[in-house]
């Protein structure tokens, strides 16, 4: 939160005094072997872009990333946190952290600070017990886990789109079809979202990423 | 804590921000400006209802978690077993839910470790959640829900109980959170009136029916819902079911209707 | 182990000359006094079995319980002195709830175990604090990892194993449980072996009332331990005190 965001906007323009990114298209699906999940890139301080080719796709530990929307503050320190957690607990078990206990973990932190936090987060990724897993944290503090997840301002706009494409039981193929297409799509009417397309595949085999350029950006829908 | 925000600071039109920054944290100290915790609920859960009846109590909640207007959570269970004397189910801020059914539920592993056949009843269950919602409420700091507590006494005689984010509770026959205590809790009293030795079934129907004007009537519900079952043995949750709707008052319309 | 610590003994904070801690060889004295403990572990769960000896017949049946829950998914059978016991069984039960308050999952018995055998190591360092007098055994069984088995002694030292015994009668228990084919066994089956390694073990001569502890946690209970439910208990007494006739029934003809 800035501290002094109201009063001082007479006189000085936004992207000076506003707060790093807030708008933002994020999403993530499970599918048989593991998890996809991507992200525009815009970093926003209100209609200023103060980062186009921002990574949000962010890795807490081996085999499991966040996806990052709301304060880009808030959002890092988070995550700062939870890979801490999850390399202590890491060398304590001797074992690779399950997705559920990371999303515990990201939930404990929003949860018990959602006063002064504005983070909302896709914590997706793999483990040996239940394999790709999507937890959805939305602003106050709750977990849940769900076949797929959007998040951020551009998520409102793709809403009946991903009901409507989204289907049990995807391939890999299909999964980041369905993650660019969607994203593309948000990216397409959020004018907080925007730049590129960053993706990831996330198997037990480890993480691949891809980038979509933003001048190669899906255009199914404009024939 | 360090960190709240404040929102009626009034700085001057030139800015010395290392002053201010200053100034900023004096003030935060000496807590001139109030401290602010949940203002508004995020994720929300409408309606529970409950209701006793001959063997048994009911209880049954919509499995939506809103965001906003936007349905957002569509599969998100509302009630929660907590032994086999109570169910409860909850309404308001579905974090804060998950945090009390988290306290539940260590509460219940460490009556069961005791191993002393020692378990909570559905009263005691209320007036710990009472406790636990007013202490909140008293630290300017509420847990934003209204929860329904539904089960059995020592006794085995059927209980209701209802609490309040600011700590208020009752029993009654039959109780309603939100849009419910609306519309449904009228429907429920009279069925009562109409059939005072209800049995468990006829109390899962009347339900039924509850809910189904609650989804025509209420923005912010759902045609999806569990129904849980308190007994004198034994407590069980539903899995999700949808009621029949009906829409033959809307095909033929006339002017706006 | 020579009787007289030479002064060495008055502490857990001094090492003797010859690199001993005598408190802690006379905590596991303390627990070598105890009546037997047993647990093994199946294919499908672990199964525990203790021989609580009754020394007064005034003493209420089922008071002073020797086998525990921590959790739901973890049980604990101890040997030595009750009240430490207790002591440390409540220390397992608030690891257990940390560990759920932070990671919302059930702790994993390693971990568990490892925090356990930290705090028990902790009262062995120090001159102000006197060891635990106890062995703990515990046993955990899910889904994906199977049934663990484990034991923390007076020292601190965490070990993992397949069938273990102490107190009184460890020597001739362990060479009894030798014998099973552990790794090859359901719960069901087991249930019946641990009463009759503590009927087998137990010194009629030196202790002559006792009563037998059964629990378990597998595949069978869901993964929940529990007190064995009376029926099978009966059932595993009653083979128990055959198969003891029957070997009795043998010395006397030879």
């Amino acid at each position: 939160m800035s501290l002094c965001q109201n009063d001082i906007a007479y006189d000085a323009p936004e992207w000076l005094t506003g707060e790093h990114m807030t708008g933002t298209t994020i999403m993530a699906v499970e599918f048989a072997d593991g998890v996809v999940f991507g992200a525009d890139s815009r970093t926003s301080t209100g209609t200023y872009v103060a980062n186009r080719v921002t990574d949000k796709l962010t890795q807490v530990s081996d085999k499991i990333y966040c996806c990052r929307s709301g304060s880009a503050a808030d959002t890092q320190a988070i995550a700062d946190y939870v890979k801490l957690y999850l390399d202590l607990q890491e060398n304590e078990t001797n074992e690779d952290p399950t997705v559920e206990v990371a999303s515990r973990v990201f939930q404990m932190l929003c949860y018990q600070n959602r006063d002064m936090l504005s983070a909302s987060i896709i914590c997706a990724g793999w483990d040996k017990n239940k394999g790709g897993q999507v937890y959805c944290l939305p602003l106050g503090g709750m977990c849940v886990r769900m076949p797929f997840a959007i998040g951020g301002s551009g998520s409102t706009y793709i809403y009946g789109h991903c009901d409507n494409t989204y289907k049990e039981g995807m391939t890999e193929e299909q999964c980041l079809k369905f993650v660019a297409d969607a994203v593309a799509l948000a990216m397409h009417r959020d004018g907080s979202s925007g730049g590129m397309i960053r993706l990831a595949v996330l198997t037990k085999d480890g993480c691949k990423r891809l980038n979509i350029p933003g001048n190669q950006l899906p255009t199914f829908w404009s024939k | 804590m360090a960190g709240m925000y404040t929102t009626h600071m009034h700085l001057p039109r030139m800015v010395d921000m290392k002053e201010k920054v200053a100034e900023f944290w004096q003030e935060e100290a000496s807590l001139s400006q109030p401290r602010k915790h949940t203002l508004q609920p995020i994720v929300t859960g409408t309606s529970v209802l409950g209701i006793k009846c001959r063997d048994g109590v009911v209880v049954a909640a919509d499995t939506l978690g809103s965001y906003g207007s936007l349905a957002r959570f569509r599969d998100i269970s509302r009630l929660m077993k907590v032994n086999d004397s109570t169910i409860i189910g909850g309404f308001g801020d579905y974090a804060d839910f998950q945090f009390i059914m988290k306290l539940l539920e260590q509460q219940t592993i460490d009556d069961n470790v005791v191993g002393d056949g020692v378990y909570r009843d559905a009263p005691s269950i209320h007036n710990w959640l009472r406790c636990v919602l007013y202490n909140r409420r008293s630290k300017m700091n509420p847990l934003w829900n209204t929860i329904v507590v539904a089960g059995r006494d020592f006794a085995g005689k059927p209980y209701l109980g209802y609490v309040d984010k600011i700590g208020v509770s009752f029993t009654d026959k039959s109780v309603a959170t939100g849009f419910g205590s609306y519309i449904a809790q009228p429907m429920m009293r009279k069925a009562m009136e109409e059939n005072p030795n209800m049995s468990v079934e006829e109390a899962k129907r009347l339900m039924e029916r509850c809910l189904k004007v609650l989804f025509y009537r209420d923005c912010r519900s759902l045609n999806r819902f569990q129904i849980g079952v308190v007994t004198e043995t034994e407590s069980s949750i539903s899995d999700p079911i949808s009621a029949e709707t009906d829409w033959s008052i809307g095909a033929n319309p006339s002017g706006y209707e | 182990m020579s009787s007289i610590g030479s002064g060495y003994d008055l502490s857990a904070g001094q090492f003797s000359p010859d690199g001993r801690v005598f408190q802690v060889e006379y905590a596991i004295k303390a627990v070598e006094n105890s009546g037997s403990v047993i647990a093994l572990r199946g294919k499908d769960g672990v199964v525990f079995g203790v021989e609580k000896i009754i020394t007064s017949k005034l003493y209420e049946e089922g008071s002073n319980r020797r086998v525990h829950s921590i959790d739901t998914h973890i049980g604990a059978a101890v040997a030595g002195l009750l009240s430490d016991a207790r002591a440390v069984i409540n220390r397992a039960r608030d690891e257990s709830a940390n560990y759920r308050d932070t990671y919302q999952v059930p702790i994993p018995l390693k971990s568990l175990t490892e925090r356990l055998g930290k705090y028990m190591h902790y009262f062995t360092v120090y001159g102000h604090l006197r060891p635990f007098g106890v062995s703990i055994l515990l046993g955990t069984w899910d889904e994906t990892n199977g049934p663990k088995l484990m034991e923390i002694d007076p020292s601190g030292t965490a070990r993992g194993f397949y069938g273990c015994a102490v107190g009184k009668g460890k020597q001739n228990a362990k060479t009894e449980i030798e014998k099973l084919d552990l790794s090859n066994m359901t719960c069901k089956e087991l249930v019946k072996e641990v009463a009759k390694v503590i009927y087998s073990v137990h010194d009629e001569v030196k202790d002559k009332h006792f009563e037998l502890e059964l629990s378990w946690i597998g595949k069978e209970t869901g993964g929940t331990h529990q007190i064995v439910p009376q029926d099978i208990f009966n059932e595993a007494k009653t083979y128990a005190e055959e198969a003891l006739n029957d070997s009795d029934d043998e010395d006397t003809d030879m």
